[in-house]
């Protein structure tokens, strides 16, 4: 049987090995070109399939065939109102991140290589790119849990290669620590993710994600909770949860800009799916017990991350570290087991997806511009120099901070309404648990507000000639980069920021496109299709 | 006594192989190489092919009646088997001794390795390892394991006049030498404690008590400690490095999975077979030294800046991660999921990747003349072949996609391990696959890298089609059986 899910799983694939080959036969245009145009495919063909489901069944589109026999692994695809939004997401940051290279001239790496003709190319980033969004792909319509396991994996050395070679130009050995530290730890993480896995299938007998929902109430004890530990924690180092975070912020800053939108917008949502589409339905009850914990980690990560971004010093750091306190709203819904919660937790990864997406396109626009993403060396009134980037980035600091109206604030509502209703008679946390973790949330909120706020006034307003107060020389360079650079947003820029300052704007109106969707899937995510 | 010839064909092809080779290159004048090489195929097939007649129907020879232990009525008992143990260890020597013949043809116009006396040793050598998974007593235990060692070390030292390989050799040697006096001393305890060298009368023996437990259980370590000798595996590893930075290139492959197979072929069996009952003895020595092995073959393949080093340290890991399911052997009825079918596909996934990378090293070795990492920058672009076989092989060692064969394996040997609850060795092991993708990743990361600046001067030692057809078999296999792993996981039962 033919799916529409595997469609959307390969044509990204077959992109890849086209332009992989195809290699400096095409011109960078034409590969990226070709990306745009696979990533669309999957796009329209997972909408296919989502709006042709029959409603009786739980998933839409399922695949299943038997891959290994001898171990019971299946090839078992399928999609819900979980999954769908994230795949829409993977497949639109990817075609954007494709429509992003078709303008770089050529790579800044192989400048400060020295070797022109022999440095890596745009083709090949163009093919990793699309490797990672197969990988991610392949990970939101998983349900067999080794398959999940084949792609969570799959993105991870394409991740070392876009970072270590493509990455920042002028720090050739601080990418290349970015890029293992990153590929360890979370590779240490997944080692003890597979372990769980391996647990609960030496449990029950099964991997598919379907029937192990089904199982779940018999699923508890000491043995089923270390399962749920070993695959919490490997799912919060990709998350990443606090104090787990430590390889993201240098993996993000080194990054190149589609490096770093594929990462935080797509990346880290695999962490998040993991805890949505496995700890939740098929562990529900060591999940319970692990609740409070990953709720005072996640409200500590909002503030941490929050005080973290008001003492940074660069600018794609800072975004970075935000995506930590972003991902503790995630979290805190997924730690309440609550309808709200949960739709929480996915309607704020997609806001995530798409507001730090923009972000960080915006810091990629800004540091081509000026070569550096130092704060101090951007200078000010960026609102005179370059209009559109600066009103571009203003209006993603405001809806990455919450403003209602905006794609932000709906994740952070349902995460805290989520966390209040925990605390009442039958949630998973205590009273003064909830109260706690509001309180500390709220603190996070106003001080993320605090440093949104801060950069913008010093990045965006002020008078573009006034000196910093560094060192004379500083000032020079900066003032000097600063006029250089007073270039506004081209075409191929300016269509990659409208289209996430549409979807922003739209969630934000109409949050009703992916409320929807995720309402249908909660009581199987909630209640395992029992 | 009884022979089945059947079963025995396959030793008996392949020694009988072993002495033509060796008189017809004495008397034949031109196209030894050839002849050797072809000769050896053929043998090798042939043996596959008595493999696959004999698969699914299990049988035993070398039979004798005797009155059993503890007066139990007379039993008949075999020195040789070939059943469910059997088969798919020998599809593991068979299907890499033949990549080994192929990768050995890169030497033939280095006029100091005599093809007669290589092969000659070589097919010695793999007879010793068909027998040994068939060896069903401790004395054909100890005489084929002397069959694939003695040759083997010689096969180091086979090229002439070479003053590393014979310092190789020695080392070689001497450990051998002392692993195999261990084993024949363990093996003498078990019989003086259990009064027979027969897997099935021990097994017995140790069912009905009242033995001498503290001789026995000394006994089964002193086994233990020699089989693991020959593994490579950790506190007995330090011979593997040194050996295979003197060897030849094939030799090393040889070593690194055929020897190795050999090893566990009589580990696994005798642990299964006659000390099963014993396993709150050996269960965790082998944990422990599972852990270690691992651990260790990790953090020195970290600071090796050459291939073979790094392939030589990443076996003895290897070995660690084949040796994880043991702990936790559980023999369940043919066919499910015990600790020793893990193992065995373990290996068998093990031998077939890290042979791909073998003839890739191989390969670029007779090109260059070189194996340190730098050697290998660019062998991408600079031959897509070499290039793409080493990175699949790599990955498929490192257990990562897209190379799904490797991450298989890796399931394979950690389901039995958490299924019996040795959290620890889970954890360690876990650890162990995100230390090992650091240095496969290095060494991967040359070989994609685009600048080929270094690569010193080219020198063509003949071109030779060996290297490159097993590379090609190499690569072909590891694609299909990550997009169909049942393939492997059905073969290897």
């Amino acid at each position: 049987m033919m799916s529409g899910l595997l469609v959307v799983l390969l044509a990204p694939v077959l992109g890849a090995l086209a332009v992989g080959l195809a290699g400096a036969r095409w011109t960078p245009r034409a590969g990226a070109l070709v990306g745009v145009v696979v990533s669309l495919v999957s796009l329209a063909a997972v909408l296919v399939v989502w709006f042709t489901r029959s409603p009786e069944e739980s998933f839409a589109g399922e695949v299943d065939h038997v891959w290994i026999e001898a171990l019971s692994v299946h090839w078992h695809l399928g999609v819900d109102g979980a999954s769908v939004p994230l795949v829409c997401l993977t497949a639109v940051l990817s075609a954007l991140c494709c429509a992003w290279l078709a303008g770089e001239p050529t790579s800044l790496a192989d400048v400060s290589r020295g070797d022109t003709q022999a440095g890596p190319s745009t083709h090949a980033l163009l093919a990793l790119v699309l490797v990672v969004e197969a990988a991610s792909i392949g990970v939101f319509v998983a349900l067999d849990l080794l398959l999940f396991f084949v792609f969570f994996e799959l993105a991870l050395v394409p991740m070392w290669f876009v970072i270590a070679w493509w990455g920042d130009p002028h720090d050739e050995a601080g990418r290349r620590q970015a890029a293992t530290r990153f590929l360890l730890f979370t590779v240490t993480g997944s080692a003890l993710m597979l372990v769980g896995f391996v647990g609960l299938a030496a449990r029950t007998g099964t991997l598919q994600i379907p029937e192990l929902a089904t199982l779940a109430p018999g699923i508890t004890g000491t043995f089923e909770l270390a399962l749920a530990g070993a695959i919490a924690l490997g799912l919060a180092v990709k998350t990443p949860i606090w104090p787990l975070h430590i390889w993201l912020p240098d993996a993000h800053a080194s990054a190149p800009t589609v490096g770093s939108v594929l990462l935080a917008g797509v990346f880290l949502k695999l962490g998040t799916y993991g805890f949505i589409r496995i700890l939740v339905p098929v562990l529900p009850e060591p999940t319970a017990r692990l609740a409070p914990y990953l709720a005072g980690f996640a409200v500590v990560g909002i503030v941490y991350s929050a005080l973290a971004c008001l003492r940074q010093r660069d600018l794609k750091r800072l975004i970075a570290y935000s995506s930590v306190g972003h991902m503790g709203f995630v979290v805190l819904g997924i730690a309440t087991l609550n309808e709200s919660g949960m739709a929480a937790a996915i309607f704020a990864s997609v806001a995530h997806g798409v507001i730090t997406g923009l972000l960080f396109f915006l810091a990629g626009a800004i540091k081509d511009r000026h070569g550096t993403a130092v704060l101090a060396r951007l200078g000010h009134g960026m609102y005179t120099r370059a209009p559109w980037l600066a009103v571009a980035f203003g209006f993603g600091c405001l809806a990455s901070l919450g403003v209602p109206g905006l794609a932000g604030f709906w994740g952070e509502l349902l995460a805290l309404r989520g966390a209040y209703e925990a605390g009442l008679d039958g949630g998973v946390l205590s009273r003064a648990t909830a109260w706690t973790v509001l309180g500390v949330a709220a603190v996070g909120i106003a001080l993320t507000t605090a440093y949104f706020t801060g950069l913008m006034r010093r990045l965006l307003q002020g008078d573009p000639a006034a000196a910093e107060p560094v060192t004379a020389a500083g000032t020079a360079t900066a003032t000097a980069t600063a006029v250089a650079a007073a270039t506004d947003l081209d075409r191929r820029e300016a269509v990659v920021v409208g289209v996430l300052v549409l979807a922003t704007v739209l969630l934000g109106l109409l949050p009703l496109v992916l409320t929807a969707p995720i309402g249908e899937a909660l009581p199987w995510l909630l209640g395992g299709g029992r | 006594m009884t022979f089945d010839w059947l079963a025995l064909a396959p030793v008996v092809i392949v020694s009988v192989t072993a002495v033509v080779v060796l008189l017809a290159d004495a008397f034949a004048g031109v196209r030894r190489w050839a002849m050797a090489t072809v000769g050896s195929i053929v043998a090798l097939v042939a043996c596959g092919v008595v493999t696959a007649v004999l698969d699914g129907d299990p049988r035993a020879t070398m039979c004798s009646q005797a009155a059993g232990v503890g007066g139990v009525g007379p039993v008949t008992r075999c020195s040789y088997a070939v059943d469910g143990f059997t088969v798919p260890l020998w599809w593991i020597v068979l299907a890499a001794s033949a990549l080994v013949v192929l990768l050995a043809a890169a030497s033939a116009s280095d006029l100091a390795t005599p093809p007669g006396e290589l092969h000659f040793l070589l097919l010695a050598s793999v007879a010793g390892a068909l027998t040994l998974a068939a060896a069903r007593d401790l004395v054909t235990l100890v005489v084929a394991l002397e069959l694939v060692s003695l040759p083997s070390i010689a096969l180091v030292a086979v090229r002439r006049g070479d003053h590393l390989a014979a310092r190789s050799a020695w080392t070689f040697f001497l450990a051998s030498v002392t692993a195999t006096a261990i084993t024949l001393m363990g093996a003498s305890l078990v019989y003086g404690a259990t009064g027979s060298v027969h897997y099935g009368d021990i097994a017995a023996a140790i069912e009905n008590g009242a033995l001498p437990l503290e001789v026995l259980r000394t006994g089964v370590v002193f086994l233990l400690a020699g089989l693991i000798f020959k593994i490579g595996a950790v506190p007995f590893h330090m011979w593997v490095p040194d050996t295979y930075a003197g060897a030849d290139t094939a030799v090393a492959a040889y070593l690194s999975v055929v020897s190795k197979t050999a090893g566990f072929a009589g580990l696994l069996i005798v642990l299964a077979l006659p000390f099963e009952a014993m396993s709150d003895t050996w269960s965790p020595m082998m944990a422990v030294v599972a852990g270690v092995t691992m651990t260790v073959g990790n953090l020195a393949a970290l600071r090796s800046s050459d291939a073979i080093g790094l392939l030589a340290w990443s076996s003895v890991a290897q070995a660690g991660f084949v040796l994880a399911p043991v702990a936790a052997l559980l023999l369940g009825p043919a066919g499910t999921d015990s600790g020793l079918y893990a193992s065995i596909r373990y290996l068998g996934i093990y031998a077939l990747a890290n042979m791909a990378a073998f003839a890739a090293v191989a390969h670029v070795r007779s090109r260059t003349g070189r194996t340190d990492l730098e050697s290998f920058r660019g062998l991408l672009r600079r031959d897509p072949l070499a290039g793409v076989t080493l990175s699949f092989a790599l990955l498929a060692l490192a257990g990562f996609p897209p190379a799904v064969i490797g991450l298989v394996a890796k399931y394979v040997v950690l389901r039995p391990v958490v299924e019996d609850g040795h959290a620890v060795l889970a954890v360690v092991m876990a650890v162990n696959v995100a230390i090992g993708l650091a240095y496969y990743l290095r060494f991967l990361v040359v070989v994609l890298s685009p600048a080929s600046v270094a690569s010193g001067r080219v020198l063509v030692v003949g071109q030779r089609h060996g290297p490159r057809l097993a590379m090609g078999l190499g690569l072909a296999a590891l694609l299909i059986t990550s997009a169909w792993p049942g393939l492997v996981t059905s073969v290897l039962l």
